[in-house]
């Protein structure tokens, strides 16, 4: 067949093609690229591949103390078991003993001591995984206990700190304080949360030739598994290859965490020399692993009339558990969002790192941000309610303005910021003021039920804090066929960052997203990449793939204005086909000629984030290139006699910017809204006074389910607002700042509960706002404000 | 030896072991890893599956289909039964209707429990004949999703229940009756590997004789609790005998006084006849865990296994319920609070059993509560059932019980003292209600303090008076579920 003669024949049909636009890149709704293998049960997680012949099946044996010195341990019962290949303690270990990411502390088996209930102290090899159980609870250790400390308070006041405490600090807030018309101050106690990501920690791991692994790991981030792995083998990286094709859920908690499983399988494999996989039961995973960090606050702050803060004093007291892991920028990053969309005049912003016998608490989903910004939600609604003041209109009041008190704490100006009108849009369409009056007068008729009502902002800043950490790779390949190969140092755990990249890619070379492949990420394809968290993932690796294509198309314009001796400015790419001046050719074909005339088509691409920096001796710089804004307006029904609660409504307005995926945008903002909402109400973290953690499974831990979406769920995102900075096609990171929409379902419990009191108190409603608390709230309003609610009551019943 | 089909391959199982559970078995043992684990305790739906019955009812020979955790189903359970997975849904290279939906509405994002969801819709389309919001969250309230916030899942569900185009399930309808037919077990059947085994019989006769030659033996009916000994604390039951295949335990019956329910009757199968007595009753059976779960789990069950927590038991003796116990061919009738002596002691004797329910009808003055940390599948902190009857203002008759306040369901024979033969007015409620604490010293746990507990189960107290005597005052956030 004559190729010339086909493309002479089909050239005005070419020319429609090419007139036509791309349906799945940038912008438009494509659907997650694994959805069709999920809803068939075909996509692989690593519970799912084959197995290797002789794999070995690994389990841990925990501590079931808090704090003890470890006496000693006999492995010997465990061998006892038919099936057993190995027991390792930490004196098996063949290179470095501790797993912590930036600083030690996290041991990968316990050392002369246990640190918290749920600790590895040692673990059983054998052929199934039932054998490795029995024989390991075989074992016999023996302790010498130790006193634990497990109360953030207490760890608090007497500095049991794993870091030194840290402070943001702008103007004189003791003086601001001091001449403030009010002042009130208050505690409050802000409960974690388990990441429940429903495909618990796995690795499974392969040993290769040269002292080698290939680790098949659930991670966020494959590089810091990869250079641990290494380093617990003592080997150098380039002998260990990380690969992961998708998380079932991560949210934060397979940022560090993942580690564990896959090392103690490295040091399995390299002294059996057999393949060994690690799965972690869920109530193994969540004893052993840390959770979002618990937080203590205090505050004290100083307003006037209008509820404007003049001064501000707020400690933030994170409870790390027993070590730093990631605790350092956790707790820094709550005390950068402690102003969230305000304000603070002149603040004293104090972080402290507490230390307590129980699992390293450790990245989730906003990182301390939701904690800083639960902080200063208090604040708001108490002093809202010393001045007798719709919530709304204090925060209002508070918020950041355009030209002037648009400094933060740490000295960033806030740009570009979108608060007013997106409350102003989210107050017209929630129909805010009518449903006050409406609930004001529900209330009044309702003895037992009440509802409540509360609009909350989020301004969440992007880019890791950790500066160096804001860069990223990719690798493109073209093949002569012209189908794509795509790969990125970005993890996927279900937020769609593949999808994303993949339209990216399709955008830049106007083709299909089909013809490009999304595969594993592998440390052996892009290295040393940083982990996909912090929101980062679709601007850092979008970004680099972004200029991986650029540069393969780069070469292609080139090529055909050399071969078609044209202008470069002649050569068009659109819908699959490209435009040679007045011819018009496939795509592929294009990609046949660029081969023979030896062009090379492959690219890697990188990404740094610009305009960024940070002097944390002096707590001041921009360490955010944008934020990323939202509020949400949410509607409660709440039960008076019990403390139960339904959320009603919710309405959210969301900033995207130019969003690259508005279906997996919203997937993310609605999804991060449950998600804080369930770490707000029902979602308890419940220690016993030996400090085992007796929420263990999802019997005990409730994360939200079906019932518990609002009635009425109404989710908008931004329209027309493309991000002004230069991000990847003008989009906004998504990932974690809807999680913080939550904090509206929280206030409108206390709204609710507030009613008792006409509005004049703040109720005690610590996080999470369980039935129980809400009750004692309840209760608590009851015996304040009881003669003045009657009162109003029968005043508003005679209108 | 038992047989099922795996979705249309004819098993005939003679070694198995009857401690493996059908998502083992799935995965591991005819690898097929579509099902997923998240929590091997029933309570996070990924590993829900779907089984077909053959079911013989006003409109012919069916098959039932019904979700179910293979997480707690022990594969002697699938004798002569269909077992349905996800890798059976897609059909000669096309996705089911149901799984088109899901990825039509963005259904997924991570994935892992993507599977169970598509089997809960799958039962859920089966079931339905138009799409009905309440239907959809009660179908799915047994599967957790971490990441989309369930709307685009619901969006889903309406979309699979109003276009049910005819599946490879339907065209196959007539054979796979036929093939179930086939295998309907005609005799007592044994699994068995090692020295364990587990027991299958058809008739309460053969119940009573094999219980008796083997006293040691677990009864296993839906298994929602057993299961966990295996599951979660890695004991062995050596001997088990399944009763799920005994028609005249799962029988419900409606007489003019008074229900008679099954011992091995579903909860689901009693949902219809006790919300039609007593709406509460359907409400808190809404409730209870989670749709796979009461698929599966028995009325007789939740009694027999003495939880302190269990959510019928208190709804059923404030009824006055009774239970028909049966040992070898003698029979006796106890009322249930005789039955429950303390924590997980039992007035049962050696290889007696449950055989049916008695529950009175006519009790207008009955109202139910369940209070818990989540609305849908949780374990109540309190539980809590009235039954007042009220003549000329003046209380003739009370029965109070609770769960989640003792070691056992218990009346509150204080409160009920106060109550008979007083008014029926707010001061004697205050009284009433002082009394609870007489009755009760409840524990503190991670569900709730014994405080949240005591002032709770007053409050219900309250409630029921308010519900009584001012109908029109609203007093349930579950009304607006």
């Amino acid at each position: 067949m004559s190729n010339h003669h086909a493309v002479a024949k089909t050239q005005a049909e070419l020319a429609e093609l090419f007139s036509q636009d791309l349906t799945s890149g940038v912008g438009r709704s494509v659907k997650h690229d694994s959805a069709a293998k999920h809803v068939s049960g075909e996509a692989q997680y690593i519970d799912d591949r084959l197995e290797f012949p002789n794999q070995l099946h690994l389990y841990a044996r925990l501590s079931d103390r808090a704090h003890a010195k470890i006496l000693n341990i006999d492995t010997a019962p465990c061998y006892a078991f038919d099936g057993v290949r190995i027991v390792i303690t930490h004196e098996d270990v063949p290179g470095l003993k501790d797993i912590g990411p930036l600083l030690p502390g996290d041991p990968l088996l316990a050392i002369d001591t246990v640190q918290f209930v749920g600790q590895v102290v040692l673990a059983v090899a054998a052929r199934d995984l039932e054998t490795a159980r029995k024989a390991a609870l075989a074992a016999v250790i023996e302790y010498e206990d130790l006193e634990p400390v497990l109360d953030v308070v207490e760890a608090y006041r007497n500095q049991h700190f794993v870091l030194d405490s840290h402070t943001h600090q702008r103007g004189d807030s003791a003086t601001a304080l001091a001449a403030a018309k009010h002042r009130i101050q208050g505690t409050l106690h802000i409960g974690g949360q388990e990441h429940f990501y429903l495909e618990t920690q796995i690795s499974s791991v392969m040993p290769t030739e040269d002292g080698g692994m290939i680790v098949y790991c659930s991670t966020q981030n494959p590089t810091e598994v990869q250079k641990l792995v290494a380093e617990v083998l003592d080997v150098s990286m380039n002998k260990i290859v990380v690969d992961m094709r998708r998380m079932g859920g991560g949210f934060g908690g397979k940022e560090t965490q993942a580690a564990s499983p896959a090392c103690l399988c490295a040091v399995v494999a390299r002294l059996t020399g057999q393949p060994t996989k690690m799965r972690l039961p869920r109530v193994e995973d969540m004893l052993m692993t840390g959770k979002r960090h618990p937080f203590y606050i205090e505050y004290d702050v100083g307003f006037d009339d209008s509820g404007r803060l003049h001064g501000i004093q707020l400690e933030l007291a994170g409870n790390c558990g027993c070590s730093p892991d990631l605790s350092n920028s956790i707790v820094d990053r709550a005390m950068f969002h402690a102003d969230n969309a305000y304000y603070l005049g002149d603040a004293t912003v104090n972080g402290h790192r507490c230390k307590t016998n129980t699992a390293s608490n450790t990245a989730y989903r906003g990182f301390g941000g939701p904690q800083g910004m639960v902080a200063i939600e208090e604040v708001m609604d108490a002093i809202a309610r010393h001045l007798a003041l719709d919530p709304l209109a204090v925060r209002k009041a508070n918020y950041y303005g355009k030209t002037e008190r648009n400094v933060t704490h740490y000295y960033q100006t806030v740009e570009h910021n979108l608060l007013e009108e997106m409350t102003a849009e989210l107050e017209a369409s929630s129909q805010y003021a009518e449903r006050r009056e409406a609930i004001r007068r529900y209330n009044a008729h309702s003895p037992i039920l009440k509802k409540g009502l509360a609009l909350t902002p989020v301004k969440f800043g992007i880019s890791f804090t950790a500066s160096f950490l804001n860069q990223a790779g990719a690798l493109i390949h073209i093949y002569t066929d012209g189908s794509i190969h795509l790969n990125h140092g970005g993890t996927e755990m279900g937020q769609g960052l593949n999808t994303k990249v993949a339209q990216v890619v399709a955008e830049v070379f106007q083709v299909d997203i089909d013809r490009v492949q999304i595969t594993a990420t592998n440390t052996d394809k892009v290295p040393n990449t940083s982990p996909t968290a912090a929101s980062s993932g679709a601007d850092l690796n979008g970004k680099a793939a972004q200029n991986a294509a650029e540069t393969i198309k780069q070469r292609l314009v080139e090529f055909a204005a050399r071969h078609y001796a044209v202008s470069e400015a002649d050569v068009a790419f659109h819908n699959g086909h490209v435009r040679v001046r007045e011819q018009i050719l496939s795509f592929e074909s294009l990609i046949q000629q660029a081969y023979f005339a030896q062009v090379s088509l492959s690219s890697t691409g990188f990404y740094k984030t610009p305009k960024i920096f940070y002097d944390r001796s002096q707590a001041r710089g921009r360490p955010f290139y944008y934020f990323a804004f939202g509020a949400a307006c949410c509607e409660v029904i709440v039960d008076t006699l019990t403390g139960e609660y339904k959320m009603l409504r919710t309405d959210i307005l969301h900033d995207v910017g130019a969003s690259l995926n508005p279906a997996i945008d919203t997937g993310q903002v609605e999804g991060g809204f449950i998600q804080g909402m369930g770490w707000l109400t029902m979602e308890e973290l419940v220690w016993n006074d030996k400090g085992k953690l007796m929420t263990n499974g999802p019997a005990s831990y409730k994360i939200p389910a079906v019932a518990d979406m609002p009635l009425d769920l109404r989710v908008k995102l931004v329209e027309n607002r493309k991000n002004p900075e230069d991000t990847v096609f003008h989009s906004k990171a998504v990932g974690e700042p809807p999680f913080m929409l939550g904090i509206a379902s929280w206030c409108a419990i206390k709204d609710a509960v507030a009613s008792l009191g006409d509005y004049r108190h703040q109720p005690n409603i610590d996080a999470p706002a369980t039935p129980e608390r809400v009750l004692w709230g309840c209760e608590q309003m009851r015996k304040l404000g009881a003669a003045k609610a009657v009162e109003a009551e029968t005043e508003m019943a005679s209108l | 030896m038992i047989q099922f089909l795996l979705n249309q391959e004819l098993r005939s199982e003679h070694a198995l072991d009857p401690n493996l559970t059908v998502l083992n078995y799935l995965r591991e043992h005819v690898g097929k890893p579509g099902t997923k684990e998240g929590c091997a305790s029933g309570d996070c739906g990924a590993c829900t599956v779907v089984v077909g019955e053959l079911h013989s009812d006003e409109q012919g020979e069916r098959i039932r289909y019904r979700s179910l955790n293979a997480c707690l189903t022990f594969v002697s359970s699938l004798h002569g039964k269909q077992l349905i997975s996800v890798e059976d849904l897609k059909h000669q290279g096309q996705l089911h209707s149901v799984q088109q939906a899901m990825v039509e509405c963005h259904g997924s994002q991570c994935g892992f429990c993507t599977p169970g969801f598509v089997m809960s819709l799958f039962a859920l389309q089966k079931n339905s004949d138009a799409p009905d919001r309440d239907k959809a969250h009660e179908a799915l309230a047994g599967n957790l999703c971490r990441c989309t916030g369930y709307r685009p899942i619901l969006a889903a569900a309406e979309q699979a229940c109003c276009n049910k185009p005819q599946d490879q399930f339907d065209s196959r309808e007539a054979q796979t009756i036929a093939r179930l037919k086939a295998i309907a077990p005609t005799h007592t059947a044994e699994l068995n590997s090692g020295d364990k085994r587990c027991l299958v019989p058809l008739t309460v006769a053969d119940l009573a004789d094999l219980y008796d030659a083997y006293p040691q033996a677990r009864l296993l009916a839906g298994g929602t609790d057993l299961a966990l000994e295996v599951t979660q604390f890695h004991r062995t039951l050596p001997v088990m005998i399944y009763v799920g295949n005994i028609d005249e335990m799962k029988r419900i019956e409606t007489f003019d006084d008074r229900l008679e329910i099954g011992a091995a009757a579903a909860l689901s199968d009693c949902y219809t006849a006790l919300r039609h007595e007593y709406p509460d009753f359907g409400e808190l059976l809404q409730r209870f865990a989670s749709l796979q779960i009461r698929n599966q789990g028995t009325l007789g069950g939740n009694i027999g296994n003495a939880s302190p927590i269990g959510d019928s038991p208190p709804l059923l003796i404030a009824l006055g319920a009774q239970i028909v116990l049966c040992k070898g061919n003698v029979r006796r009738t106890l009322a249930l609070e005789d039955y429950f002596i303390d924590y997980r002691v039992t007035a049962r004797q050696d290889s007696e059993f449950i055989e049916k329910i008695i529950v009175p009808k006519g009790h207008s003055g009955f109202r139910a509560y369940k209070v818990s940390k989540r609305l849908d599948d949780d374990i109540s902190a309190v539980c809590a059932a009235f039954n007042l009857k009220i003549d000329d203002g003046v209380i003739s008759d009370a029965r109070v019980a609770f769960g989640g306040m003792a070691a056992t369901p218990k009346r509150a024979q204080h409160c009920e003292t106060v109550l008979i033969g007083a008014p029926w007015n707010a001061a004697t409620v205050e009284h009433a209600c002082a009394a609870l604490a007489e009755d009760f010293t409840p524990l503190s746990d991670f569900r709730a303090s014994k405080e949240y507990r005591l002032l709770s189960a007053q409050n219900l107290l309250r409630k029921y008076f308010i519900e009584l005597q001012t109908p029109h005052i609203e007093t349930r956030v579950t009304a607006y579920v």
